[in-house]
């Protein structure tokens, strides 16, 4: 006799199948539609903002005329926004999430500054912005400058920072840590040396998500006063300086609808440079992941 | 153990470039208040303000800058108020507007002790706009507009405005409460009464335009040179005057004020003591010099000749030349 009762099987295989392939053409509609959405996105601003992007578009400053405005004073002052943002943040924010997950004792104090993290995460940008205005602006006399305003970004990111690089920190097995201490190592050494180059990967990732959205922030670096119009380059980070999206953001508002196709290209531009920020981090975390 | 070499060594990279930043930092500041200091003679113009008047002031900058490739001109967009807000804490030269100074800035600037002076750089025609399908909207009085317009006016469509218009919905839409549009057009057209809560605001003109091109019953309000850059596919409403005649916005209108009371003035407000200083002088001078032509390339109107000749005397005045 049959163990199996062969007649069942095939039945109910058939309706197994077809449930297998409903939800197959589900996932696959769900996954398809974020791209379809990014492909028309992309075709739009590239059919829209090739006419204006060339090398003159890279290397000159704003302008009256749409075939002569440029985006140089801004893509410089992202890059410089970016050089002051990334340390500090990348070092406030590791360094709190090791606080936390390895020194930090389990109390109620522990407990309220963790979830104050959580909330900051949730604040809206233009808080920031208003903070960054009153403090790093007006209190510590930095102005409108690189400083004030890669200050401020560092503020807006760090909760995310922070929360992911705990995040990694947590998934370490807890055996690679009782191996280090029976081996004698201290906590700090521990933690230089097993608990960071496991959870690199996992803070970068974080990292990058937080840089990107720097990167393509308007709305705080308008209240702390960033310029829309400068035609230098910033010398060092107490100087004025404007940013990709503010420059954008300007040229979007325009009358004239050849500015709307320059903004395009500005788009192009700040896609771009997002995307080498991305893979130069990817890279790292390859390098570290093997 | 590779790994922890390259780990090893950015955090060191990333360490040094902290302690660079601080310390550069540190001397930069040194250098920085060395400039504030010497500095109001260092070539430094710092301006901000309206948006409304931001690419006239742009328009300048960029040609003046290219005559004095050493003069350092920047301009930011915080907004008529915000403008004047920065303007009091004594952190920029010139302040944009596109509205007269309100009382509690005059006070605020006078606690802080700062004098200034208003010039009027450009004008603007505020216009009221319909859609290009809407054909039976011939003028529009100021009391017409009031009613529309305020949250208490009782109108739901066109038939509520004027007998014998259509009995169809009218969809309002309205620039934003922070700007200068908004709060022109509140004084001038509803005094004390609310905007309509049913209005769509948007801060920026272009939805506004685009709002008015789709919808047949829809009604805004927004500056000239968005009219002028839509001129095919929207229909401006002309509005009826103090003199009781009804007249579309043009240049020519704007100019000679027949188009009230509609037709605003753009300002910049000057530091008294910024013009003692070279190169704030220089540029006023440059841009008061040239405003009517760049108001005019940016889509704005200038005004005449004689005005700006007025200005310019009165900046040599005050600058003690």
């Amino acid at each position: 006799m049959n163990l199996v009762d062969k007649q069942t099987v095939q039945s109910s295989m058939t309706k197994r199948l077809v449930k297998n392939r409903l939800a197959n053409s589900l996932f696959f509609l769900a996954a398809a539609f974020g791209i379809v959405v990014l492909a028309i996105l992309l075709y739009r601003i590239y059919s829209e903002g090739m006419g204006y992007l060339d090398w003159n578009f890279l290397t000159s400053f704003a302008s009256r005329f749409p075939e002569e405005a440029g985006i140089k004073a801004a893509i410089v002052g992202s890059l410089w926004l970016m050089a002051v943002t990334a340390p500090v943040s990348l070092l406030l924010g590791v360094g709190t999430a090791i606080y936390l997950e390895e020194y930090a004792k389990e109390n109620k104090v522990t407990r309220f500054i963790r979830m104050n993290i959580s909330n900051l995460a949730g604040v809206p940008s233009v808080v920031f912005g208003l903070l960054g205005l009153t403090v790093f602006v007006r209190l510590m006399e930095m102005g409108r400058s690189i400083m004030a305003g890669g200050l401020t970004m560092s503020l807006l990111i760090l909760p995310i920072i922070v929360v992911s690089s705990q995040e990694a920190i947590r998934a370490i097995p807890k055996e690679q840590y009782e191996a280090s201490f029976a081996m004698g190592a201290t906590r700090w050494q521990t933690v230089l040396r097993v608990v960071l180059p496991a959870a690199i990967p996992g803070i970068l990732t974080g990292g990058i998500l937080a840089l990107s959205r720097a990167i393509g922030e308007t709305a705080p670096l308008l209240m702390i006063g960033a310029l829309s119009f400068i035609a230098y380059l910033p010398e060092n980070v107490w100087s004025g300086f404007t940013v990709l999206p503010i420059q954008i953001f300007n040229w979007t508002g325009r009358p004239q609808e050849e500015f709307h196709l320059v903004a395009s290209s500005g788009i192009i531009v700040l896609l771009i440079v997002l995307l080498l920020m991305n893979s130069i981090a990817v890279l790292i975390r390859n390098k570290f992941s093997k | 153990m590779r790994s922890f070499f390259l780990l090893a060594a950015i955090a060191m990279s990333l360490l040094l470039a902290a302690c660079g930043n601080t310390e550069g930092g540190e001397n930069a500041q040194g250098n920085d208040e060395g400039n504030k200091r010497e500095g109001n003679g260092s070539s430094e113009v710092i301006v901000d303000g309206s948006s409304t008047v931001f690419p006239i002031m742009e328009a300048i900058a960029e040609d003046y800058q290219k005559q004095n490739p050493n003069a350092r001109v920047n301009i930011g967009v915080s907004g008529s108020g915000g403008g004047f807000e920065k303007f009091a804490a004594g952190e920029t030269h010139i302040s944009n507007a596109s509205r007269p100074i309100k009382e509690e800035e005059k006070q605020a600037l006078k606690d802080a002790g700062i004098d200034y002076t208003e010039f009027e750089v450009a004008l603007d025609g505020l216009s009221v706009v319909v859609n290009k399908e809407n054909d039976w909207v011939n003028k529009l009085t100021v009391d017409q507009l009031k009613k529309m317009w305020s949250e208490n006016g009782g109108v739901e469509t066109w038939a509520d405005v004027k007998d014998g218009w259509p009995e169809k919905e009218i969809e309002f839409y309205s620039p934003g409460a922070d700007s200068g549009t908004f709060d022109y057009f509140s004084e001038v057209i509803l005094g004390d009464a609310q905007i309509r809560k049913d209005a769509s605001l948007s801060e920026d003109d272009n939805v506004l335009v685009q709002g008015v091109m789709g919808s047949p019953n829809g009604i805004s309000y927004f500056g000239y040179a968005y009219y002028a850059e839509n001129k095919e596919n929207l229909k401006a409403v002309p509005i009826v005057n103090s003199e009781g005649e009804a007249v579309k916005p043009s240049k020519e209108t704007i100019q000679s004020g027949a188009y009230n009371p509609f037709s605003r003035p753009l300002f910049i407000y000057v530091k008294n003591e910024a013009l003692k200083n070279d190169a704030v002088y220089d540029f006023t001078t440059y841009a008061l010099e040239n405003a009517g032509k760049m108001a005019e390339a940016v889509g704005y109107v200038g005004k005449p000749e004689s005005a700006y000749e007025d200005a310019l005397q009165k900046v040599d005045e005050i600058a003690g030349k």
